[in-house]
């Protein structure tokens, strides 16, 4: 059996679509007959297109919301809209900044448990049963719903494979975002970007990761220098980016990113629980680590017991030489 | 300038954690210590209380056993005063139900101008929580801050983003979610931990709060889970020492892929 109506909280950057967005969408179609997506931006028809071919029959859009952070307007115009009697079986987000913003306030204003974190979805019967991994990925935890719909979940990025349904554009209808008086009242002033060059941890083929193995902050330019020579993106542990060597956005694990790219070359990682659920879906894993009984290598495909100090100055030097 | 920080108590996550076969959730039976996440969050309000010239720093937290050492450690550093809500019909409480119970008990702190929580606590991260009491008391809120500082009447908050981070400005009063490792939490000093033996902890059930306990615990949440299961394990694949040629190996991993 299957679900009547989900939506799915869609996300978009620059007039793109996010994947994560359109992963979201496929998994939808497959559970429901009616996927509708919901966006908060001024520029709905710009992504219609997009929505539609990965399966959302209309979007549901609030608008520009004028710089106001979404987790209130956009919650509020989902209640809303839930309780004019248009209430889909179940609501979908990211576990993204904006979807766990959104779901968190949606989840009071309707009085209605979240479940977050999840990597599976599927209809049992009459329910929605979710698979939210635990333990850095060991087990598997397998949760249902006890109360009525709408349920609300949120899904880790690269759960599912996007692929398109081939529909024409979304159909675009506004809903309108209630007064929310002060407790509306953030407001962002300024963006401000950090330059990266190459491709983007989330997309990039080739990830190079360090973690506290490196020793100290400097050492991390080994890791950006091999990243840039196998045209991959650096990423790091929560470690040393709690330590302050490197941004947030370079975090892999279950605060941070997911990635799966084609390799994952760990240095210097030794594989706590929160590190190891946010890469153990690359399909190649290559640690180097200096102690033989790193957790890491229970999970590598090439690991080499050694210090990186060494070992990465000489793989550079080699990469360099072809 | 009052600040209350929402603080969670958790098993040593240095300890394998377990869950319990018969109510399938996760074990706080064993001694308790702060969440390290939280640490950030009362640095932070320390810093602000201190940069204002006045005001407190009070500690609000759940626990199903009555547990206050990681109190504690948090009054220890700094923090006035704490609010403990301990009762058996807790357990079993979801993100929701337990945002319900921090909420009720924010509201009996007087004069609160912030409320700064975790973005996610570590051991149950759903990560939810800061935006539900929010909502519950109906005020604004900006998560995933790295920098908050107060100007009169509003917060002004550098919120991390995926491509960076953006300035936010809101009216307090306001919840601000903290994101890790973006202060250095203090060392408790001697002095501080002596103190914090007499620093007073308001312990409540939730008949105190006006709780219905229906609304919390297992009676309340509105999720159950059904299956627990082993995942699919990685096989570990070859591992070797490294003689001083080892990087040989990965070039030779890495062409085999294709990828160089």
């Amino acid at each position: 059996m299957a679900l009547s109506k989900i939506w799915v909280l869609a996300e978009a950057s620059d007039g793109k679509v996010t994947t994560t967005t359109l992963e979201l969408l496929t998994k939808a179609r497959e559970l429901a007959g009616t996927v509708e997506a919901v966006y908060a931006g001024g520029d709905a028809d710009a992504v219609a297109g997009q929505l539609g071919e990965y399966g959302a029959t209309k979007v549901l859009t609030t608008g520009d919301l004028g710089g106001a952070l979404p987790g209130v307007p956009v919650a509020g115009a989902i209640a809303a809209a839930v309780e004019g009697g248009d209430a889909p079986d179940a609501i979908l987000a990211a576990t993204s900044y904006t979807g766990r913003d959104v779901a968190g306030r949606l989840s009071v204003k309707l009085d209605r448990t979240v479940l977050t974190n999840n990597v599976d979805l599927e209809v049992d019967g009459d329910s929605l049963v979710t698979t939210e991994p635990v333990f850095g990925g060991t087990t598997n935890v397998k949760t249902t719903f006890t109360a009525g719909g709408p349920h609300i979940v949120l899904i880790r990025p690269k759960s599912f494979a996007a692929e398109p349904a081939g529909g024409g554009a979304a159909a675009v209808e506004t809903i309108a975002v209630p007064d929310a008086g002060k407790s509306g009242g953030a407001v962002v002033t300024n963006r401000h970007v950090e330059e990266r060059e190459g491709p983007s941890l989330d997309d990039a083929a080739i990830v190079v990761a360090g973690g506290r193995g490196l020793g100290e902050s400097d050492k991390y330019a080994m890791v950006e220098d091999l990243a840039k020579l196998l045209k991959g993106a650096p990423g790091a542990s929560r470690a040393i980016v709690d330590a302050g060597w490197v941004p947030y956005s370079y975090q892999v694990g279950q605060t941070g990113k997911v990635v799966k790219p084609t390799v994952y070359i760990a240095a210097g990682i030794s594989g706590a629980t929160q590190h190891m659920v946010g890469m153990k879906g690359s399909k190649n894993i290559i640690a180097i680590n200096k102690d033989a009984e790193a957790p890491i290598f229970s999970i590598s495909d090439l690991g080499i017991v050694g210090d990186v100090h060494k070992v990465l100055p000489q793989l550079i030097e080699a990469l360099k030489a072809r | 300038m009052n600040v209350v920080v929402c603080v969670k108590q958790i098993p040593d996550p240095a300890d394998p954690g377990a869950l319990d076969p018969n109510t399938k959730t996760l074990k706080r039976d064993g001694k308790l210590i702060l969440d390290e996440s939280d640490s950030y969050g009362v640095e932070m309000a320390l810093q602000l209380v201190t940069a204002a010239g006045g005001g407190e720093v009070t500690l609000v937290s759940m626990a199903p056993n009555g547990e206050v050492s990681g109190l504690r450690t948090a009054l220890a550093m700094g923090a006035a005063k704490a609010i403990l809500v301990s009762d058996e019909a807790l357990a079993g409480s979801d993100a929701l139900g337990t945002a319900k119970v921090l909420a009720k008990a924010i509201e009996r702190v007087e004069a609160a101008d912030l409320i700064l929580t975790a973005t996610e606590s570590s051991d149950g991260y759903t990560g939810t929580v800061p935006e539900q009491i929010a909502g519950l008391l109906d005020l604004p809120s900006v998560t995933f801050a790295k920098q908050i500082e107060i100007d009169g009447s509003t917060v002004k908050v550098q919120r991390q983003t995926d491509a960076g981070f953006d300035e936010v400005e809101c009216p307090l009063p306001a919840v601000v979610s903290v994101t890790a490792g973006v202060v250095e939490p203090r060392y408790p000093s001697f002095k501080g931990i002596m103190a914090a033996k007499s620093k007073p902890v308001d312990t409540l059930t939730v008949a105190d709060l006006g709780l219905d306990a229906s609304a919390v615990g297992w009676a309340g949440a509105g999720q159950q889970i059904v299956a627990i299961e082993e995942a699919p394990a990685r096989e570990a694949g070859e591992v070797i020492e490294d003689d001083g040629a080892a990087f040989e190996k990965i070039v030779a991993y890495l062409d085999n892929l294709k990828v160089l």
